[in-house]
Formats: C-alpha cells, sequence, structure tokens
C-alpha cells in the first residue's frame, strides 16, 4: 500500500514534532501575556519580596510562597537525594543484576502513584504522626517534604542507575585490582564518574518536586507565611495558582498568572542546569 | 490522502447535523457561579426538565465571582453567588434570594468548648487568642482553619462576623469538605463550613448561645447565615422567569431544603 509517499512521512512527522513544541510556545505566550502586565504595573520587586498576599485589599506579595517553594523543596532534596542516591548505589553495585532487574521496576512503579494519593496518604497517616509527635498543625513543610522526597525517588533511582551503570566495567576492575573493597570502588571511582550524571538525577528530582501541586496542597497547609520551623504550615508557587485560580478575576486572576510566570522562570532555570550537567556527561564519554 | 480528508469531511458533516439536531425546538438556559449552590441548581434543573422537555438547563460552577461575570456579560443567563453584600458590579443585575444557607464553626467531637460569643470567634480567627485554655478548654493551642482568599463561604463569613484579618499562619483549605477532613482529624482545629455539610466527626459550636441548627436559622437566632442569590440581567421574563419561579414554589423549595440548604422564606 503506497497511499503515502516517503515525503508524505516526513511531513506528517514534522507536523507531529512542530505541534509538540508550538504547545510549548503557546503556553509560555498565554502565560507570558497574562502575568508580565501585571508584574510591570504592580513593580517586580513589590511583588516579589512583600510577604502581604491580601488579594481582596490588592496586595500580592508572594515572597512568602517564594521562600516556602524553595524550602519544600530543599526540604524533599534532603529526604529523597540521599535514600535516592543511596539505592541507586546499592541496586547497581551490590546486587546480582537479576535482581535489580526486577527492584527497578518496581521503584519505577512509584511515578505511577497518582500525586493525590500521595497527598491522601501524607493527610490520613504522615500529619497525624507529626502533629502527635513534634506539635503544631501536623499539616506543614516537614510533610511536604517528606511526601515530596518520596515522590521523587523513582527519577532519582533510575536516572542514577543508568549513569553508574555507563561507568566501564574497566574502571571497577581496576580498582579491585589495585587491592580496593567495594565500598572504596563506590565512593572512590564509581561516584566520581558518574557524579554529573548524579546531580542532573537530583536536579530533575527538584524539578519534579517545585512543580508538585496537588499533593502539596493536600499536605502543606496553605498559609501564607514564612515557615520559622519545620512544623510551620506553608503555601508553595504552585498551590497559590492552584488554590485560588477557581474564584479569581480581575487582577488577583492576572497576579495568579504572574505567580505562574515566576515559577516557570525557576524551573527553566533549574531544567538548563540539568541539561548541562547532562551534555557534560555526554561529552565525557 | 484523498481517502483520510473524505472520512474527516464526513465525520465532520455527521457531527454538525447531531449538534443541530440536538439543539433544534429547545430553550436552552443556562446557569452558573457559586459551587455552594451548583449541586441544587441541578437537582432543580433536573426535575424542572423532567415536567418541561422543551428546555434544555445547562448548569456550570466557578464561584460567585464567575456568577456575577457571566449574568453580566451574558455568558449565563442566570448567575448564582453567595454573598452577604453583592459587589458593584452585581448592583445592575435583578437579584433574586433562592436559599439561605448557615455557616457553622465547627471543631473536633475531642473539643470540650460548646459555645463562643462573636468576639470570640473572631479574636481567634485574628490570632488574639491563641489558646483553647482562654476559652474555657484545654490547654492546647488553637489551629484556625480557612478558606482560601476569593471564596464566598469566606467572605460571608467574615464579612457576618466582621472585622476578621485572618492570622498569618492559619491553614488553607480549598473546599468545605477538605475542612471538615482537617477539622476531624486535628483535635485542636477550628474551622467554618456550610451548615448542610456538618456530620458526626465534626462538632458545630454555639454562636452567642445560638445552636446552629435549621430552626434556629429560620427563626433568625443564629446570626451566621448567608443568602444564595439568582442574578439576572434586566427583568425577570419569560423562560428564566418560569425556571425561578419552580425553584421558589413549594416543589423546588422543598428539594433546597431535603439537601441540607434553607428555604428562602
Amino acid at each position: 500500500m503506497k497511499l503515502i509517499g516517503e515525503k508524505g512521512v516526513k511531513r506528517i512527522l514534522m507536523l507531529t514534532a512542530f505541534s509538540a513544541i508550538s504547545a510549548l510556545l503557546l503556553i509560555a505566550l498565554f502565560i507570558l501575556s497574562e502575568g508580565l502586565p501585571f508584574i510591570f504595573n504592580y513593580g517586580l520587586t513589590e511583588f516579589l519580596f512583600s510577604s502581604d498576599w491580601q488579594p481582596h485589599l490588592g496586595k500580592f506579595g508572594i515572597y512568602p510562597m517564594i521562600v516556602a517553594s524553595l524550602w519544600v523543596t530543599l526540604g524533599a532534596m534532603i529526604v529523597g537525594a540521599p535514600l535516592g542516591v543511596a539505592g541507586a548505589l546499592f541496586l547497581s553495585e551490590y546486587v546480582p543484576k537479576s535482581v535489580m532487574n526486577l527492584i527497578k521496576p518496581t521503584i519505577e512503579l512509584l511515578a505511577a502513584i497518582p500525586s493525590v494519593v500521595y497527598g491522601f496518604i501524607g493527610v490520613m497517616v504522615l500529619a497525624p504522626i507529626i502533629r502527635e509527635n513534634f506539635g503544631g498543625p501536623g499539616l506543614s513543610l516537614l510533610s511536604a517534604s517528606i511526601i515530596l522526597g518520596i515522590m521523587i525517588l523513582p527519577t532519582v533511582i533510575s536516572i542514577s542507575i543508568d549513569s553508574i551503570l555507563a561507568v566501564p566495567q574497566s574502571y571497577r576492575e581496576g580498582s579491585y585490582a589495585l587491592g580496593a573493597t567495594t565500598w572504596q570502588t563506590i565512593h572512590m571511582v564509581i561516584i566520581k564518574a558518574s557524579k554529573s550524571g548524579i546531580i542532573a538525577s537530583i536536579i530533575l528530582g527538584m524539578g519534579r518536586a517545585i512543580g508538585e501541586t496537588m499533593a502539596v496542597i493536600m499536605v502543606a497547609g496553605n498559609s501564607v507565611n514564612i515557615p520559622h520551623s519545620p512544623l510551620d504550615s506553608v503555601r508553595t508557587l504552585t498551590a497559590n495558582i492552584a488554590l485560588e485560580m477557581s474564584y479569581a478575576t480581575g487582577l488577583h486572576r492576572q497576579a495568579l498568572f504572574a505567580t505562574g510566570v515566576i515559577l516557570f522562570v525557576v524551573i527553566i532555570i533549574l531544567n538548563s542546569i540539568a541539561s548541562v550537567a547532562i551534555r557534560k556527561r555526554m561529552v565525557k564519554r | 490522502m484523498i481517502k483520510n480528508s473524505l472520512l474527516l469531511s464526513l465525520t465532520l458533516i455527521t457531527a454538525g447535523l447531531m449538534i443541530w439536531g440536538c439543539g433544534k425546538g429547545k430553550t436552552s438556559l443556562t446557569l452558573a457561579g457559586s459551587t455552594a449552590f451548583q449541586p441544587f441548581a441541578e437537582t432543580l434543573a433536573d426535575q424542572y426538565m423532567s415536567s418541561h422537555p422543551d428546555i434544555a438547563i445547562t448548569v456550570q460552577g466557578g464561584g460567585s465571582a464567575v456568577g456575577i461575570q457571566s449574568a453580566n456579560s451574558g455568558a449565563a443567563q442566570i448567575g448564582m453567588a453567595d454573598l452577604v453584600v453583592l459587589p458593584e458590579e452585581a448592583k445592575a443585575l435583578t437579584a433574586t434570594i433562592v436559599a439561605k444557607d448557615g455557616i457553622a464553626v465547627v471543631v473536633n467531637p475531642q473539643n470540650k468548648v460548646v459555645n463562643l460569643s462573636t468576639d470570640q470567634v473572631r479574636d481567634i480567627f485574628n490570632g488574639k487568642i491563641t489558646n483553647w485554655e482562654e476559652v474555657g478548654g484545654n490547654n492546647v493551642p488553637i489551629t484556625v482553619v480557612s478558606r482560601e482568599a476569593g471564596s464566598g463561604t469566606r467572605s460571608s463569613f467574615e464579612q457576618i462576623v466582621g472585622n476578621i484579618n485572618l492570622k498569618r499562619d492559619a491553614l488553607i483549605q480549598d473546599s468545605n469538605g477538605t475542612i471538615r477532613e482537617t477539622v476531624a482529624n486535628d483535635a485542636n482545629s477550628i474551622g467554618y463550613l456550610s451548615h448542610g455539610l456538618i456530620n458526626e466527626k465534626i462538632k458545630a459550636l454555639k454562636v452567642d448561645n445560638q445552636e446552629c441548627t435549621t430552626e434556629s436559622i429560620i427563626a433568625g437566632n443564629y446570626k451566621i447565615v448567608r443568602p444564595i442569590y439568582l442574578l439576572v440581567k434586566g427583568s425577570l421574563q419569560g423562560e428564566i422567569k418560569n425556571f425561578i419561579d419552580y425553584i421558589l414554589s413549594d416543589e423546588g423549595q422543598k428539594t433546597i431544603k431535603a439537601d441540607g440548604l434553607l428555604p428562602a422564606k
């Protein structure tokens, strides 16, 4: 059947490829066109560094939410990165390959659990534990960090494993030949050789953590508040948009789009760092 | 290529015919706005459509602000709003009160406090009172739970109680249901929600010694009550008037009452 010729296939593929890019462009343009005018009218410094968010009084300062987003992301890193990297090292260096091939897909299943389920577990299990043992409302920076830390595990583990497995076998053999133990080989050779890949995995996990919305809305408590301790309730940038979008009109709505612009910029920066780190690794090899 | 485009145009024509066929001979009516009244409007619309097959009623949510906006712009013939004081933009619209909704101040059933004065409620939400001991409870900190900015329930609550400037570290939940869950899970918390949604997992407080019950609200004793408005551009006439009349009829008001709201009269 020669219904579509060689050129036709090329055109169709090109069209499909461009539809993905144009979707990105459209989204970027839309957010910027809705959000930028507000930022210019309201004043960038006032918007970024004022801590009053009172839409009904016309005060739109997102400083507490920027701080909260960064803290929550950092907290998720503190929980998720060591667990993820340690898990990846264990699976790739200590465990037979057949076992790893069984466990790795299982961990990747974590990524298939909808974020609302993570949030639900956070509200029902984690928050009461924190409330009863440490005090505070339970819905807090700490619970958001723990939940997000678990959510980024599959990203961190699977990309770390890939980069650790990419370390040439001859490096390991060389290390063992010099009399190094497995642990000495890991921290002197393997981690050094796969460093950029591991860093990239952590940054990608970070992108996931900062962009997560549903689970965070459910477990973080959402007060517009600069946190003084991990037990304080916080509201992230994403949560702010999702919480108030349904009721917002006029200036308030524009302010939410402007929040989106800031979030967009933050995520672009993180992603570029990640892709630079990954590219470095490719060049090295 | 030719085959594909033929198929595509056939599909389009069929779809077009179907849409045209559906709309034919029916008057359509759109309601939009308050999410608190949306489920009631849907039930009422279903009942009304079953006795008036020539009318198609669509009910959309979006919140009170959307209700006012779309009634003004004509995007919906009827806007729904659950605010105590209608904003400037709504002044030009014809407003009909179709139901009332009490807002209950709720705490965890383990809390031994049963009554608060309006002043105490205000001070708790403003962060002046931070421990349950100050209002007759145990010596534990108060966790305040409120709704997000822009919510009709929140603005009504704040306007009726008066002078509320919500304390910064109050938890914010985005629906009546999540407020109920939070209060049910946290023994130290206080929140507020639509009175129809009270269940055994939470306890409604008396405010100024008045219980938040249907009887007390109808008698006018319980103070925190908001009206639910239907907003129409211009005067009430034709199908719009018929539908609103139906909501205000005994049958319509009975439906409203059965599902937890209070009748308008």
